[in-house]
């Protein structure tokens, strides 16, 4: 072709092309080194760990006391279950509270309404979670739980439940409105063509319809609420217990490395490898769920023209 | 060939069936406002609850003095100079490679194998918990490249956590770029990255501006990944230079909330109000450019 063009403007007389190129390269490359780096950093840490604890000590091990020397004991099994009741409470709080939101925003609310709102979820979803624990211990167990709810701790599970339910809601009721608002008119107004009210067309049609998304953005909500870490390490107590009681005082994964990197840990130390354990235990359950979510939205969205 | 319609009691003029409905849809819609009502009146609560603690004990003295045994001599100096370096740090990290990321993904790379795993990979790294990140830094900067507990390791440590923040807000505003400016500039006679950076960069960077200001704004409030890096919790001194050790302003809060007196907690509901007051404006800037600069195509 380029008989046309001048030799001094050809490509390779412009090594600056090429050289960009190569940068804006190297930029969008190191996203992918970093993910390379957590898992390197995790895996190779997490290795050292079970040379000195077996596995099935780590993952069986029904009590968890890794700083009693020799009598230490390394059952990670009371953290996960810290971890999923405060994540369970959060998502019990949230899911309602979300979806009602998104309903009314994606089928109810004039766009006015909208503009007013939506930039109230952000502002929601950009409160520090050093705040919202905070809120938590001087607000809902201070004010609210201790006056409602007997024996309840002035470190408890529920409160920081509520908090980190109350931290997913813009996460679910953001993601559930994009999803209800992809699923295309024509179906609503089929529905109202056939005499279907507003409420049935939101419950019956739209939310069916993009139960996909909703499902996808639920379970996006548990994944955050399970790597949360400042609500919990200010408002749930720091005491690794095997037992579901929203009333006590309990200790979730990420609270656990929180407690542990307060204090100095000599690098190399076993404390030092248990919270590199911990973290790839915590890395894998957020990355299954985040996969999950991922995989449900590509899988089963409804595919309308 | 005659159909019989069977005929049939209408549901719509039952009165009886129609007031259900009524009453349900009523129903309906209330229950979506009272879960309006609680998520708007969570953050109201939480508002009011800190202004209302943290308002009186704010003063001069209590930005300029450094922490304190004693509640009412503690003041957020240092945390709010730690606070300034890692942001810096993290900025001047994580503008540059986000902008290039996401210009590499929209203007250079082709459909295919590397740009899924690209986007898959970002996608994820948005999903990573920030412990995490801290875990990566402490790894990575403080033990790896030896830079210490420092404010370098603490910046990069949140540069790589907001990366994808930056990305994802610059892809979309690079693609809400029309074709037809590139395509003009091409018939011009523009090479590709003429056609960037003068043409496509210039419409896009109220994106960009957006999505730095709230990833930036995100980075000032993280805590775990900070505490998870090791910073300190406890400084009498302003770091004077990059590889210095430092706290931040959320660590602070954090450890005046984590003490059991009364008073620590009024101090850290000043803190926090400081916070909320530096994240409003950055968030208020952030809509403005949003809405001021934004151009329909």
């Amino acid at each position: 072709m380029g008989g046309g063009v001048p030799g001094e403007l050809r490509g390779r007389r412009r090594p600056l092309e090429r050289i960009v190129k190569w940068i804006l390269f190297a930029c969008a490359g190191l996203t992918v080194l970093t993910t390379a780096g957590i898992v390197l950093a995790l895996a190779g840490e997490t290795v050292g760990f079970f040379r000195e604890v077996s596995p099935a000590e780590f993952f069986g091990g029904t009590k968890w006391a890794p700083d009693f020397g020799a009598r230490s004991s390394f059952g990670v099994l009371p953290l996960i279950n810290g971890t999923l009741l405060v994540a369970l409470i959060g998502v019990v709080v949230a899911v309602p509270l979300g979806l009602g939101i998104a309903i009314f925003l994606s089928e109810y609310a004039p766009s006015r309404v909208r503009r007013i709102l939506k930039p109230f979820l952000e502002l929601l979803a950009g409160i520090p979670t050093v705040v919202l624990g905070f809120f938590a211990l001087n607000f809902i167990t201070k004010v609210l739980l201790r006056n409602t709810v007997p024996d309840i701790g002035i470190f408890n599970a529920l409160s920081a439940g509520i908090v980190v339910g109350i931290m997913i809601i813009p996460t679910i009721a953001s993601l559930s409105e994009d999803a209800m608002r992809a699923v295309p008119q024509g179906l609503r107004e089929g529905a109202y063509g056939l005499g279907a009210g507003k409420r049935s067309v939101a419950l019956k049609v739209v939310l069916p319809a993009a139960l996909s998304g909703v499902m996808a953005a639920v379970i996006l909500g548990f994944a955050r609420a399970i790597g949360e870490t400042m609500i919990v390490a200010i408002a749930a107590g720091n005491r690794p217990l095997l037992a579901f009681d929203p009333r006590e005082a309990i200790q979730t994964m990420t609270a656990y490395i929180v407690q542990v990197s307060l204090g100095d840990t000599p690098t190399g130390s076993i404390a030092y490898r248990t919270i590199f354990a911990v973290g790839s235990t915590l890395f894998v359950m957020t990355f299954i769920l985040n996969y999950v979510s991922h995989r449900i939205v590509s899988r089963f969205r409804e595919v309308y023209d | 060939m005659a159909v019989r319609i069977e005929p049939r009691p209408s549901i719509a003029v039952d009165p009886a069936s129609r007031a259900r409905r009524i009453r349900k849809d009523r129903f309906f819609v209330s229950l979506m406002a009272l879960a309006l009502f609680v998520g708007v009146a969570s953050l109201v609560t939480l508002l009011v609850d800190v202004f209302v603690a943290g308002v009186p004990r704010l003063s001069w003295d209590f930005v300029n003095s450094f922490p304190s045994r004693f509640a009412e001599r503690a003041g957020i100096r240092p945390a709010l100079y730690g606070s300034l370096w890692i942001i810096s740090v993290c900025t001047l990290f994580s503008v540059p490679v986000g902008i290039g990321a996401a210009i590499y993904l929209e203007e250079y790379s082709k459909p295919g194998r590397l740009q899924r795993l690209i986007e898959v990979n970002i996608a994820n790294l948005a999903g990573v918990p920030s412990i995490i990140y801290g875990l990566l830094g402490l790894a990575v900067f403080v033990r790896l490249l030896a830079f210490g507990r420092s404010v370098l390791a603490g910046g990069l440590t949140l540069g790589l956590l907001v990366l994808p923040v930056i990305v994802i807000a610059g892809r979309e505003s690079i693609r809400a770029v029309p074709p037809s400016i590139r395509e003009a500039a091409y018939a011009l006679g523009a090479t590709k990255w003429q056609v960037v950076s003068r043409q496509v960069m210039p419409v896009a960077l109220p994106g960009f501006m957006t999505g730095i200001i709230l990833a930036v704004s995100r980075a000032l409030g993280e805590t775990a990944p900070l505490i998870t890096m090791g910073a300190l919790t406890y400084v009498t001194f302003v770091p004077g230079g990059v590889l210095d050790r430092f706290t931040a302003l959320p660590i602070q809060i954090f450890n005046w909330t984590s003490r059991p007196q009364s008073e620590f907690q009024v101090t850290a509901a000043a803190g926090i109000v400081v916070l909320l007051v530096v994240l409003l404006a950055m968030n208020a800037i952030a809509i403005f450019v949003r809405n001021r600069f934004e151009r329909k195509w």
